[in-house]
């Protein structure tokens, strides 16, 4: 509560930095980008600052800024970070300005989307840090509009619809979320998700929400349930994942997958879980299922895409579902092995972290595809890409593997946890999800084959420079942290031991 | 502890790093991405020769030095380096044969534009190989078994402007990943069961008595826990060691190099499944004091291996590529090699292993010899006649084949495959991997004379043999070491001499008379001879005159030859199952996408379209009919754009109803459990 408040610095820089874009309309592009470019890797410079004075014994909130807001309906403005915030915002603080980065050359418009991008920023950190619900979910919101105008108007011919479709879905899994609240504010009086979540934890949030008619605790539950199953998207909430992540343009598609597919998980983990420990227990079956669900069809419907940027996105929804399988196995037993429930949640935040640093990768290298070939990005629109252009194909060979979950790269660490400690909970969901890692191979395989392999064809058959500029500095510099945080896990899980120790000390015990 | 035991990750680090380079060199440091790899690979040898003279001085102790990767929660998982008799013999071995096939690459690949990023992949291989002996973790051992399946993946399709090397490479990473599932589950498994993934750690390790008790006195569906993770492992080493039914990738991987194939495919990757079993021998054999159990993992091993020995040796007849011969001898000799893990020998399953490595990556590098002055001939029917123009090569690989065939006494392989089926002819559970054993031996000893005579007999029966000629030193020198070791090799472990198998068990092993069992002996000295001579009979007496002429045995039997030289169809089958059971999978997500999910969707948005007409009708038909004309066009754009919009919007929101209802059903009846 003392010292400088530099939570709030994190989440207001990239909006200090829109607001400069919006004031100055006659500003030159380059110097739009720089701005831009600077504001947006504000969030890298202060998470890294954070991260440095952390405490990584503790397991509660650090940094608190706590201030009276609304007295009348008892909201604060109330931002905190603990070891899973750190790992968001420093993803955040990579992938975001990883995005604006390589929309360098973006044409159209350079500063309204800049501005936006950097508004959608702001919006996800203040997601990530903030602990009250009033302005958690204004940033939760707030979100949708920059990235609705970033796919609609910069994204590819189908934009439109699948900026509407992103946006209305979204919308209305978060009128269940909002009216979920409201109702939990009738009953309580508070929307302090710390305070909440004690009410979660001692069983009285339900017994109080009971307090308002029998069939509340449960619709509160599905109606925070639904907002965030659209967000991550849990199956079969994800029909809307293909269309906008392929159309939005490739650094919004970076940044969808990267940070805001990571919002959803966070709601599950910060808040679903915590306020109703009892309900997600009991829902927890149905609910692994539906996780497994998006492990396998996620992975086996990519192996059917011929657009490869919708490939990605299918196994974008394979990865994240890994993380909810994760919790879901954790919740469903009675009482938890605590070494298993540690893996699998360890290995959940890892493959948040480590799938933003894959996946965004991957949709640069096709959006490098895809610039070169005058917007074709069908898979069988290339051919022999590694002999036309070595670099980038060894690249994106890595980033492959990296998603693939080959050992020595960054995804192996949290899937090998995630698998570790599933089954040692729910072992059929285990073998079942075994499943999804054979698809995942058989696609990103097919895709190298059919694009980079073979003799040079299609739009590789003629000219097709090696990867320069904003883009080699990008991809060189994520695959670098693949090597990194695949050899040296540590260096994240040591940011969120406590807080893992600490929840899976809250369990019941057998 | 010795210091060189802490100092063991310094074996695969080496090549590791003759790999990080070789990565950054470009393409024209040829001289610098070779010499550091050979480099690399000398320092490791220099270092596991220590190693094993450390190791032989300590008999029956593991040696291990284990450190933590990273915190977890409130522990840390740990991993560790390994040293025994075992590791070091292997790397040893890894790291000499390797060094020979490097020198031979440096003539085989010199014409080739990506000569730097070859020596790239070899050291990440052989850093990878290296990591596998070293590892006194499974789960380190699995992270470096990957990496191998990687560099394999990278040099099968190192001409992958060539489809049919990039499709091998994807068919060898597949089939051996799904080997490795089922390796994955039962690490996970002895993970969630033991506690701990290292194999030594004072009393605590997973191979220790301690942890052994506990898996094998525990059951699941009737059988030891140990049974299941034991034979899920093997899955593994199935995948891995390209036995049955999972053996389709290898010969396939013959896309790669020559030398490729000579190192990863025939001497070190493939025999790294072998290895494994052999490393977690405690555990897989920790059932065998049950008597209760209605199967013992062992007992599958060893079926496994039979069978595979002999369908190689079967496939390996009607083969008319000279690596693909090669390669499915392979499978055989692995077979053989599980079949004496799984009747209890696991000494016999090293000593074929360390002296096949040596005849096989002869045998191959002497086909890379024939390849490399051929042009690329590898169909052994328009070869032929190379015995003259090549005497070293001919006579080297007569030297292995003679080894891998097992003629009697002077040559390794010989004493190799005799404990092996020493060892089957004392299991008590079935004769039928001893059966399985002395029919590949007949069958061995014919196909090899049968390829001996295509390649160097008879008249050239093309262009490019008829003006083959013998390589340079770089090549031949590499091909007569590896011949001596065919050869002397096998004199560490006859049976009136069993230094090696005393050596790897720690505890002397009672020398026994070779004529111990001397009608197992004549019987199998018998069978080779009638392989030999029916190979002579068929293809020496009269060798081919022709290219096109067909296979004596085709013209007696055409049928049945075709459907060996088919590979018995498998690759077919398995793609009319399996493969169509993964585009089925693949058919039905994006089917239930489509239709289910998103048409349910679909659906839902146009009911709402609908209601949102019906209620314009009505707004325009009934409350707003007095408007007057001047606001007609306003309207008439406003209610069409509101038609597109509020339309989605309600139906979207519908379908988050309907989903939601369904979700409340599905949280209500599970909660009712």
């Amino acid at each position: 509560m003392n010292g400088p408040p530099i939570l709030s610095a994190i989440i207001f820089a990239p909006f200090a930095g829109a607001l400069l874009l919006a004031l100055v309309p006659r500003a030159r592009p380059a110097a739009v980008r720089a701005v831009a470019l600077a504001a947006s890797l504000s969030t890298l410079a202060l998470a890294l600052a954070c991260a440095g004075s952390f405490d990584r014994g503790a397991a509660g909130y650090q940094l608190v800024e706590r201030h009276a807001w609304i007295s009348s309906l008892n909201v604060h403005y109330y931002l905190g970070l603990d070891g899973l915030s750190l790992v968001l915002i420093l993803l955040t603080g990579i992938v975001a300005p990883a995005g604006l980065a390589v929309s360098w050359s973006q044409a159209r418009d350079p500063r309204l989307f800049s501005l936006l991008f950097l508004a959608a920023q702001g919006s996800a950190l203040g997601v990530f840090l903030a602990l009250d619900f009033f302005h958690w979910f204004l940033f939760w919101e707030l979100s949708l509009v920059p990235t609705f105008f970033l796919i609609k108007l910069w994204g590819g011919a189908g934009a439109s619809r699948a900026a509407y479709q992103f946006v209305i879905y979204t919308l209305a899994g978060s009128a269940f979320l909002l009216l979920g609240f409201a109702a939990i504010f009738a009953a309580t009086g508070s929307l302090d998700f710390a305070a909440l979540g004690r009410l979660g934890a001692s069983g009285e949030l339900s017994a109080r929400l009971a307090s308002l008619g029998g069939f509340w605790p449960e619709a509160v539950f599905l109606g925070v349930l639904a907002g965030f199953a659209v967000k991550v998207p849990l199956y079969p909430f994800h029909t809307w994942l293909p269309a906008a992540y392929a159309e939005a343009p490739t650094g919004v598609s970076m940044f969808l997958t990267g940070v805001m597919s990571k919002m959803g998980v966070y709601g599950f983990l910060r808040i679903l879980w915590p306020l109703f420990p009892a309900a997600l227990h009991a829902a927890a079956g149905p609910l692994l299922w539906l996780a497994l669900g998006g492990v396998v069809f996620g992975a086996f419907a990519a192996t059917r895409q011929d657009d490869l940027k919708r490939m990605v996105a299918y196994s974008s929804l394979n990865h994240v579902s890994y993380c909810l399988m994760a919790l879901f196995a954790v919740v469903s037993p009675a009482g938890p092995s605590a070494p298993a429930a540690t893996a699998a949640l360890s290995g959940a935040i890892l493959q948040m972290f480590n799938h933003g640093l894959s996946a965004s990768a991957l949709f640069l290298c096709i959006g490098v595809l895809e610039s070169r070939a005058g917007g074709r990005r069908g898979l069988g629109d290339f051919g022999g890409v590694r002999s036309a252009a070595p670099i980038f194909a060894g690249l994106c060979g890595i980033a492959m593997f990296s998603s693939l979950g080959l050992p020595g790269l960054n995804g192996f660490v949290g899937e090998f946890l995630i698998f570790r400690g599933v089954f040692g909970l729910a072992p059929w969901a285990a073998a079942v999800g075994c499943l999804g890692l054979l698809g995942t191979a058989l696609f990103l395989l097919t895709f190298w084959q059919r694009v980079f392999h073979g003799p040079r064809a299609g739009a590789a058959a003629g000219e097709f420079r090696d990867l320069a500029g904003p883009n080699f500095v990008v991809l060189g510099a994520l695959v670098a942290l693949m090597f990194l945080f695949g050899l040296l896990p540590g260096l994240l899980t040591g940011i969120y031991n406590p807080l893992v120790t600490a929840w899976v000390g809250g369990l019941p015990t057998p | 502890m010795p210091p060189l035991v802490s100092h063991l990750w310094l074996i695969p680090a080496l090549p590791l790093m003759a790999a990080a380079l070789g990565a950054l060199t470009p393409r024209s440091g040829r001289a610098f991405a070779a010499g550091t790899a050979l480099l690399a690979l000398a320092g490791s040898l220099v270092l596991s020769i220590a190693a094993l003279s450390v190791a032989l001085r300590s008999p029956g102790q593991h040696l291990y030095a284990n450190f933590s990767w990273f915190e977890l929660g409130a522990g840390t998982v740990r991993l560790g380096w390994l040293l025994d008799p075992l590791t070091a013999f292997l790397a040893v071995m890894v790291c000499f044969v390797g060094l020979l096939i490097f020198i031979f690459s440096l003539g085989y690949m010199r014409e080739d534009a990506n000569f730097a990023r070859f020596f790239c992949f070899l050291s990440l291989f052989a850093a990878a190989m290296l990591g596998v002996l070293v590892a006194n973790s499974l789960l380190l051992l699995f992270i470096c078994w990957e990496l191998v399946g990687l560099a394999s993946y990278l040099l099968i399709g190192f001409w992958f402007h060539k489809p049919e090397a990039a499709a091998a490479a994807k068919k060898a990473f597949i089939t051996t990943r799904i080997g490795d599932l089922g390796f994955l589950l039962g690490m996970l498994w002895l993970y969630d069961a033991s506690g701990t993934l290292l194999f030594f750690d004072g009393g605590r390790g997973c191979l220790e008595a301690g942890a052994l008790q506990g898996l094998a006195g525990a059951t699941v569906g009737g059988l030891a826990v140990s049974t299941v993770i034991g034979l899920l492992i093997f899955c593994g080493a199935v995948g891995k060691s390209g036995q049955f039914p999972l053996h389709v990738w290898l010969p396939d991987a013959m896309e790669g190099p020559t030398p490729v194939s000579a190192l990863i495919h025939a001497a070190t990757m493939v025999a790294a499944g072998v290895f494994l079993i052999a490393r977690v021998y405690p555990l897989v054999g920790a059932d065998q004091a049950l008597a209760a159990v209605p199967l013992h993992a062992l007992t599958v091993v060893a079926f496994i291996g039979a069978i595979t020995a002999l369908l190689g040796a079967v496939i390996a007849v009607a083969q008319h590529d000279l690596k693909r011969v090669l390669a499915f001898s392979t499978i055989s000799q692995l077979g053989y090699m599980m079949l004496a893990l799984g009747v209890g020998s696991w000494t016999a399953a090293i000593f074929h292993l360390l002296t096949h490595a040596f005849f096989k990556a002869l045998l191959f590098l002497g086909a890379g010899s024939v390849i490399a002055s051929a042009h690329h001939e590898q169909d052994i029917r328009r070869l032929g006649g190379l015995g003259s123009r090549m005497r070293v090569t001919f006579a080297t690989f007569a030297i292995g084949m003679m080894a891998l065939s097992g003629v009697p006494f002077v040559f390794s392989g010989f004493w190799s495959k005799e404990a092996i089926l020493h060892a089957a002819s004392e299991w008590d559970v079935s004769r039928l991997p001893l059966l399985a054993g002395l029919g590949a031996v007949v069958l061995t000893a014919f196909y090899m004379t049968r390829l001996l005579c295509e390649v160097f007999l008879g008249r050239p029966r093309s262009e490019p043999a008829a003006h083959a000629h013998e390589n340079p030193l770089v090549m031949t020198v590499p091909l007569c070491l590896l011949a001596a070791g065919a050869i002397g090799l096998g004199f560490l472990g006859t049976p009136a001499g069993p230094w090696l198998q005393s050596a790897l068990s720690g505890s002397p092993v009672e020398p026994h008379s070779i004529l111990d069992k001397g009608g197992l002996l004549g019987l199998s000295i018998l069978l080779v001879a009638l392989g030999l001579g029916s190979g002579w009979a068929l293809y020496g007496r009269r060798p081919r005159s022709e290219a096109e002429a067909p296979d004596p045995l085709e013209r007696a039997y055409p049928r049945l030859f075709g459907f060996l030289a088919a590979r018995l169809k498998i690759d077919e089958f398995y793609a009319a199952t399996f493969g169509r059971l993964a585009r089925g999978l693949g058919a039905l997500a994006v089917g239930l996408d489509q239709s289910v999910w998103g048409g349910g969707v679909g659906l839902v948005a146009g009911l709402g379209e609908l209601a949102g007409r019906v209620n314009r009708r009505s707004d325009e038909g009934g409350l707003n009919a007095g408007f007057n004309a001047a606001s007609e066009r306003l309207r008439g754009v406003g209610a069409a754009y509101g038609r597109r919009q509020t339309g989605e919007a309600h139906g979207y929101l519908r379908t988050l109803a309907v989903a939601f209802l369904v979700l409340a059903l599905i949280a209500i009846l599970g909660g009712g459990r």
